[in-house]
């Protein structure tokens, strides 16, 4: 395959962007995105041309390190992937390839493809976990039984990746998938009921803090959720937050 | 050659740990506030110690290379974690899980430490299942367990396919409520490359800052490496990108022995290599072997005609397949433990039976599974068990909800329908068993310098069991690190707080700046990547599934060889004060190099067979791998001297009291 | 205000609820308007209640005149909080591949009947208030139909005005259901709620169109 590639390069976070053309030959259909990207770097550095910094690390669609906006939508145009994922069978030999970083005030970009995600953690920080210490000397886990379904609902919330496809996606810029998913998977089980309210209160104010834009229900974010991650889980935090600003 | 001593407490083996937390030495509260604790790596080992450490009042600074902590490799285990629990009634206890563990590291593990990494692992699933973890569940609310290789009971507690992922957020979410805390100051982003030390003792690192290339200096009364295994060694691997053994690798040249180097698990349900252009080989959890059953063709022109697409797997009858692991294992059948399936199709597929077009691919099928859970569901639903479509349909649906995720990712990578078609798949290397040398406090060799989770290498012996690195992250995180650290630092509790602006710090960090402007400055022709391919090559072809003694010594060579001539002509673009993949990575690989021929050299020591080393010189007449217990009963840990040829091998003897040291069989 | 406006959830429920309320209003403004297509004598009825009244004039013309005005502003605020969230643009957006358009330009379907609303009162509101506030004409209870078919007697106007409506129902077919998510509604009846939706952001719209060609066509 020949392929046409226009990439953003960006030398640092304060340096001005521009999109750049290169050609690349010789692209196996088998070929993974990122093996591509290794391919055009590769001929990159034999060009002394300092290659495109793209986040990576699993490759197996786990870990959510990478983050490209190919041709107009995050991780490509195949449906519950991760970049890593995606292959190039999914392009036509002669295609141009836009490639982008994923684009929001919150998330910088530290270098061409690379940007900064911490926004996420720092949501975390606020109310992400549950406030049991760690010695182990709980009650057993199986003294509290939770109904399956219940159980599996909060297995699905909590599949995200935190890659931030939703944010990159949304045309507003807004993490609401992303957080919700975390509000969810403890909403949903008794182990995070007791600090329910403050949790959906300060994970939410953090996530206005970071800058990230409102919700407008365009269900973008579900779509290009490389996990699938559901839109009932924003209705929930919706829910959550609602009741937890009544009770104060 | 000095005999090492592992500090192993007295007493009958299930009072040790027990004893031993009765009589060590505790560091007061009000103390540890005054102390700092460097953790390198956060994945389930290395985040699960900082959330403790922090949690009873260290003050701890938490690295690794990743952009967030969430991102570490732990990340992407999926079958499952062990416990034994007995949940399911069915004879399993601390001592069987203890007892199988031995076993299936072919008594080359330390029989005390696993004996506590048995007896913790209850308190792992109480404590992830309190931080909120969503394990999978039965229909009565209470948790599930599945089956895993080389174990007769169901002791494997999952969630989906992801269980790796659900148990690191679980961690990370621990780590956060401490970094909300301020009690964890995370440094993401950041590559440790040295360690420093102070009158003989760890007292803090040199780090890489991956954005701003800023080389900085942190000090520390304890230094804690969670850095995980060297899998990437082998260039292909199931590991991530960045994983890489230069903590483990710098801590060792400081003084940290190495531990049985040689000792790598190459996993057998991966997907095959497509062409050259891989970058990595991706893991199908050996979940699956509990439902999928592995076969080749009988005949070798059958496996010829769907090499080369005349022939379709689904049209080979019965007759025509061999399930060569019921043939050969029919106690543990398509369960026999990993180094055993792995090699076992490595045999097919070096007679000719192999199934993809390089020929190196065996087929794991659901079929029979689909078919048996339709009529099951069938049945229970009281629909016609005979209706072939409806079975489909309601196996396929079984099949979906069990493993649904992985059969997903098998198609988005290989473009096939694994609920029609059966899959292909090739062992791969996976895990590292090896590692930094530990005594039973966890610590190296270097007082102060601990290493926990796959960076040691105390637990698994010469094979590791399914769904017993994450129980051995976590055990070593939540419940062993945290208390044992304490006895070292309770004579540091007047110590006061490390400077970090003495010589020692001034050295190592002269030391990094050189190596790396000497990448920078090196403008050689070759990327860092085609030395990291050679050498996976090298290592794979020579030290992979079967070992001798001419590939390992020509490995040897050839990797000394390749090493100068990376140092010679490697090209690394760009600045030293800049985010720079390629001279980060330049620095791993460097590493590599100098790993791979300890590694060769280890492999060449142990003239035995055993676990997932198989020195082809030491079998049986059927090919089963033969153990020399009389001679090897031992842990080599390595010393560094200057370089890799020169390392200066240390035993610790392995004595069994408690379990019987036998032949391993699966039969 | 303050309150409402300090958290991304706590606009969006002030939108929902808004909007809501508007629909509610429609759904009224549709049931008296469509009684005059087939009698005169019950929409002048029905109107001279709707203007005289003390409580629908002074209580809920004011609450409604209120709850337009902040769903608009509100939707322009957001609207460029949300262009700032995003910071530099897109080279190439597809934004197509996983949203509707309506979804995706609610401030332009918005904003069309926000030019509408301006007309509309232009043609009913200004002269009503000027006939009852400030000229002090006597009450004439007959006087609303007439006026009405004087209105779409002019094929511009009723143009205006079914293109208006073309675009109230695209900002309601989106709006209707998520102004339920909005409020934490998703569930088994979600699926209820969006044909709901649809069946009135058609429903009215076409509607009202109705009623304009009608009289337009009858005059």
């Amino acid at each position: 395959m020949k392929l046409t590639l226009k990439i953003w390069r960006q030398e640092n976070a304060t340096a001005k962007g521009s999109m750049q053309t290169y050609f690349l030959k010789g692209v196996s259909p088998d070929m993974s995105f990122l093996e591509m990207m290794d391919v055009l770097n590769e001929q990159l550095m034999e060009q002394r041309i300092d290659p495109v910094a793209f986040d990576h690390d699993c490759r197996e669609g786990i870990c959510g390190s990478c983050s490209m906006f190919i041709n107009g939508e995050a991780h490509g145009p195949d449906r519950l992937v991760t970049t890593c994922q995606l292959h190039m069978r999914k392009f036509k030999d002669g295609d141009t390839i836009h490639i982008e970083p994923f684009r929001a005030k919150p998330f910088p970009v530290i270098k061409d493809l690379v940007v900064d995600r911490t926004a996420f953690d720092r949501i975390q920080h606020a109310g992400g976990f549950v406030s049991v210490n760690t010695s182990g000397n709980t009650q057993d886990a199986n003294a509290t039984p939770i109904e399956k379904a219940d159980a599996d609902k909060a297995f699905d919330a909590a599949t995200c990746i935190g890659c931030g496809a939703c944010v990159a996606s949304c045309k507003n810029a807004s993490a609401m998938l992303f957080v919700s998913a975390k509000v969810s998977q403890y909403a949903l089980l008794p182990q995070g009921q007791v600090e329910a309210t403050d949790r959906v209160l300060n994970m939410v104010k953090q996530m206005d803090e970071e800058g990230f834009g409102n919700c407008t229900n365009t269900g973008a974010c579900e779509v290009e959720c490389p996990k699938g991650i559901s839109l009932e889980n924003i209705a929930r935090m919706n829910r959550e937050y609602l009741s937890a600003n009544v009770k104060g | 050659m000095t005999k090492l001593n592992a500090q192993i407490p007295k007493g009958p083996i299930a009072d040790k740990w027990t004893n031993h937390k009765n009589n060590i030495r505790l560091v007061s509260p009000a103390n540890k506030r005054l102390i700092d604790v460097i953790v390198v790596g956060t994945g389930l080992a290395g985040g699960s110690a900082a959330a403790t450490l922090a949690e009873l009042g260290y003050n701890v600074k938490a690295f690794c290379f990743q952009d967030s902590p969430r991102r570490a490799h732990s990340i992407a285990a999926q079958g499952g974690i062990n416990a034994a629990k007995n949940y399911q009634g069915d004879g399993d206890s601390v001592h069987r899980l203890f007892y199988d563990t031995v076993k299936g590291g072919d008594y080359r593990s330390r029989e005390a430490n696993v004996y506590r990494l048995a007896e913790v692992s209850a308190n792992i699933i109480d404590q992830c299942v309190a931080q909120g973890v969503p394990f999978a569940r039965d229909y009565g609310g209470l948790l599930d367990n599945r089956s895993f290789g080389g174990v007769l009971v169901s002791r494997t507690f999952y969630a989906k396919g992801q269980t790796g992922q659900q148990l690191l957020l679980g961690a990370y979410s621990a780590m956060n409520r401490q970094i909300g805390r301020g009690k964890i100051k995370m440094y993401s982003r950041h590559e440790m490359l040295d360690l420093v030390k102070v009158d003989g003792k760890a007292r803090g690192i040199i780090t890489r800052n991956l954005v701003t290339g800023e080389i900085e200096r942190h000090a520390a009364h304890a230094v804690v490496i969670a850095s995980g295994g060297y899998g990437n060694l082998f260039y292909l691997s199931t590991n991530a990108m960045g994983s890489n053994v230069t903590a483990a690798w710098k801590i060792h040249k400081q003084g940290a022995y190495f531990a049985n180097p040689c000792f790598t698990q190459i996993h057998p349900t991966c997907i095959p290599v497509s062409g050259d252009h891989q970058s990595k080989l991706t893991l199908m959890s050996e979940s699956l072997r509990n439902d999928g059953r592995i076969w080749v063709p009988k005949k070798k022109e059958d496996a010829k005609a769907i090499r080369e697409g005349r022939l379709k797997p689904t049209d080979l009858t019965e007759d025509d397949r061999d399930y060569y692991l019921e043939r050969r294992y029919p106690a543990f059948g398509n369960l026999v433990p990993r180094d055993v399936a792995s090699r076992a199709a490595k045999e097919r597929c070096d007679e000719g039976f192999g199934v993809n077009k390089t020929g190196e691919a065996v087929f794991l099928d659901f079929a029979a599974a689909i078919e048996r859970y339709g009529k099951e569901k069938a049945h229970v639903k009281g629909l016609d068990e005979n209706d072939n479509a409806l079975v489909q349909k309601l196996g396929k649906q079984v099949i979906k909800a069990k493993y649904g995720n992985l059969f997903q990712m098998y198609e988005k990578i290989v473009d096939q329908n694994p609920y029609e078609t059966p899959m292909m798949i090739y062992p791969a290397v996976h895990y590292t068993m090896g590692g930094v040398w530990v005594d039973y406090n966890l610590m190296t060799t270097v007082p102060g310098c601990f290493a926990i989770g796959e960076a040691n290498f105390s637990d698994h012996g010469a094979n590791r069991l399914g769904a017993s690195a994450l129980m051995q992250g976590l055990a070593d995180g939540y419940f062993v690190l945290p208390y044992t650290i304490g006895d070292y630092l309770a004579d540091d509790i007047r110590t006061g707080s490390i400077s970090n602006d003495t010589p020692e710090f001034e050295k190592a960090e002269t030391n990094v700046r050189a190596q790396i402007d000497a990448f920078i400055n090196n403008k050689g022709t070759k990327t860092v990547d085609y030395f990291h391919r050679k050498l996976g090559k090298i290592i794979w072809n020579k030290c992979g599934m079967s070992r001798n003694k001419k590939g390992l010594e020509e490995a040897i060579a050839q990797v000394k060889a390749l090493r100068e001539e990376f140092y010679k002509d490697v090209f690394v673009p760009g600045t030293a004060d800049s985010f720079n993949e390629p001279l980060a990575k330049a620095l791993r690989v460097a590493d590599f190099l100098e790993l791979g021929e300890l590694f060769a050299k280890d492999a060449l020591e142990r003239t035995e067979s055993c676990g997932g080393h198989f020195r082809e010189e030491s079998q049986t007449p059927e090919g089963e791998a033969l153990r020399d217990d009389k001679n090897f009963t031992f842990v080599s840990a390595w010393e560094y001297k200057g370089e890799p040829s020169k390392a200066k091998l240390h035993k610790e003897d392995l004595a069994y009291e408690n379990i019987e040291l036998k032949t391993r069989s699966y039969k | 205000m303050g309150v409402v406006l300090s958290s991304t959830i706590l606009r969006k429920f002030a939108m929902a609820s808004s909007g809501l309320f508007l629909m509610l209003f429609l759904l009224q403004h549709f049931a008296i308007n469509i009684t005059s297509v087939f009698s005169e004598t019950i929409f002048n009825q029905f109107s001279h209640f709707m203007g005289t009244n003390a409580i629908v004039q002074f209580v809920l013309q004011p609450i409604l005149i209120l709850g337009v005005i902040f769903h608009f502003v509100m939707g322009f605020i957001l609207d460029i909080q949300n262009r700032r969230a995003r910071g530099t643009r897109y080279a190439v957006y597809k934004g197509r591949a996983n949203a509707s358009w309506v979804s995706r330009n609610m401030l332009i379907s918005g904003g069309t009947v926000l030019a509408f609303l301006a007309l509309h009162f232009y043609d009913f509101w200004v002269p009503e208030m000027n006939y009852k506030y400030f000229e002090f004409l006597p009450q004439n209870p007959d006087r609303y139909y007439e006026e009405l078919v004087h209105k779409f007697e002019d094929l511009t106007r009723v143009i205006l005005y079914v293109i208006s409506f073309v675009f109230l129902a695209l900002h309601l077919s989106h709006g209707f259901s998520s102004a339920f998510q909005s409020m934490g509604f998703n569930n088994k009846y979600t699926p209820v709620v969006k044909s709901l939706g649809k069946v009135y952001s058609i429903g009215i719209p076409a509607g009202f169109a109705f009623i304009a060609i009608f009289h337009f066509l009858n005059h």
